[in-house]
């Protein structure tokens, strides 16, 4: 609701708008009222911290002294009052929130308190021991790292990037699940083929200059390269 | 606690067999009592390089059969009284063994002698996958070239994979036994030298067997090398290996040239 209002001889411009509040009703008991909200709040520690709240005072009879008391108390549990309805305007101190009157009933999409988020395990397959000749490896979920050499005539094949600490004799192909982004790293490349996502380069294509050195071999848009580490 | 050592390698022909005898003699000579087994089946072979081969009369084969019991096809070695052969059939082929009666048998083996070697065929077959089954410790006889490495790689994943030890969590316990070393051919670059073969292969090094006639002459009058010519150096190197499979801490000897005094003189080099 945007209505304008448009004074002549007032400079600020005027306008009103309508927004969502949480309404607080104190039903009799006060004190066991108060008690609820306490336990309200220790399941859901700072539910009302920089939430807009009125209070609805027509279901009790509350005196000035018990309405500033209970404001007090209120703010005591960090709960900011903006507005207090269903109270005669007469009760009210130019201290106290202001009234409010026309409010309209409308659902809340209640906040579910913000759980801390489970982060899935990173993917990633860890080998400590060599891979021998004959042996293939397939992980097709991420990373493998190899604590050791690939055999010649073994094969690693994983979805994410690949990283051999040792000589690579084998073949490696990386990025199978469609990563172009995956790399396979190693600290001496004598490979029989590499692969990234599809694209293949075998050993005699290997420039000469870069057996036993640390390399790495990328995907440039679709070429491969392979370049030193160091 | 009796021991099952496996003698393998993938490649044939390295010198798995003549390995087989010559570290079991020595066993046998450091007072181990022990039992040579050959597992390849229809190719027999370590019955001749024992010099059995006239006295066979059952076979592994009988013995998993239930033909014949293990006491009748145990051959005694008539130089070392605490060494014994278990051939194998040479009329029949490896789909007779199986896994349970090797097992039995090897179970058997296991009561009455402090090292069972089992000498495997070569290949990744029924025959090999067997005879390193159910194996505590493994040699893997290399030459120093690249077939011969590669194909001792395969044989070192189906050790940490196939056999029983690696099943429930254990480790084969390994070591290389390079065999047929020529110290003249690797100062030429014409074969591998040990630190390529050993930095593939990431197994700690048994021994070095350097390429000798001494071995030839072993088996042609069937007598494992370190029994028939001690002092060589191939026996004194097969001899070193047996200590360090035992636990002793030998200093390993790299197999230099030998060359003869007329050589030397004219400035030739041994062939």
């Amino acid at each position: 609701m945007d209505a304008i209002a448009e004074p002549v001889t007032q400079p600020v411009r005027l306008r009103g708008r309508s927004y969502l509040a949480f309404v607080l009703t104190p039903v009799v008991p006060i004190i066991e009222w108060l008690g609820d909200l306490d336990d309200t709040l220790r399941r859901s520690p700072g539910f009302f911290v920089g939430k807009p709240v009125v209070l609805d005072l027509s279901a009790v009879e509350l005196s000035r002294s018990a309405i500033t008391h209970l404001i007090v108390s209120l703010e005591k549990k960090n709960i900011r009052v903006l507005g207090i309805e269903g109270v005669d305007a007469s009760l009210l101190t130019s201290t106290m929130p202001p009234a409010l009157s026309g409010g309209r009933a409308c659902a809340i999409a209640v906040a579910e308190p913000e759980r801390p988020e489970v982060k899935p395990p990173v993917a990633s397959l860890m080998l400590d021991s060599p891979v021998r000749s004959g042996q293939s490896v397939v992980f097709p979920d991420g990373d493998v790292t190899v604590l050791g050499s690939v055999g010649s005539g073994a094969e690693i094949v994983a979805g994410g990037s690949i990283h051999i600490y040792g000589t690579l004799r084998g073949r490696a192909m990386a990025g199978v699940n469609g990563n172009p982004s995956a790399r396979i790293f190693c600290q001496r490349i004598e490979a029989e083929l590499l692969a990234i996502d599809g694209y293949y380069q075998t050993a005699e294509e290997l420039d000469a200059a870069l057996r036993n050195r640390p390399a790495q071999a990328w995907l440039d848009g679709g070429i491969m390269r392979i370049t030193p580490l160091t | 606690m009796a021991k099952v050592l496996v003698v393998t390698s993938g490649k044939g022909g390295v010198g798995k067999t003549t390995s087989t005898a010559a570290i079991g003699a020595a066993l046998a000579q450091n007072g181990q009592k022990v039992v040579v087994v050959d597992f390849d089946v229809g190719l027999r072979n370590l019955d001749l390089v024992m010099g059995a081969e006239r006295r066979v009369v059952f076979d592994l084969i009988n013995v998993v059969q239930g033909v014949a019991k293990l006491s009748q096809a145990l051959i005694r070695d008539k130089r070392l009284e605490n060494l014994w052969l278990l051939p194998a059939s040479q009329t029949r082929d490896k789909d007779a063994l199986t896994e349970e009666g090797i097992g039995r048998v090897i179970a058997e083996l296991r009561q009455s002698f402090d090292w069972v070697i089992c000498d495997s065929p070569a290949g990744i077959e029924r025959g090999a996958m067997l005879a390193m089954r159910f194996a505590d410790e493994a040699v893997i006889v290399t030459n120093p070239e690249v077939s011969s490495v590669r194909d001792s790689d395969r044989i070192i994943g189906m050790l940490d994979s196939k056999t029983v030890k690696a099943e429930t969590g254990e480790r084969v316990e390994k070591h290389i036994l390079i065999a047929r070393y020529d110290a003249g051919r690797a100062a030429r670059g014409e074969m591998l030298n040990i630190e390529d073969v050993l930095e593939i292969l990431a197994t700690p090094l048994l021994g070095i067997i350097p390429e000798s006639q001494d071995i030839l002459r072993g088996s042609n009058i069937g007598c494992p090398v370190t029994l028939n010519s001690p002092t060589s150096a191939a026996a004194r190197a097969y001899t070193d290996a047996t200590r360090r499979l035992l636990g002793e801490t030998v200093p390993m000897l790299v197999p230099t040239e030998r060359k003869g005094l007329i050589n030397m003189l004219l400035g030739r080099r041994a062939a």
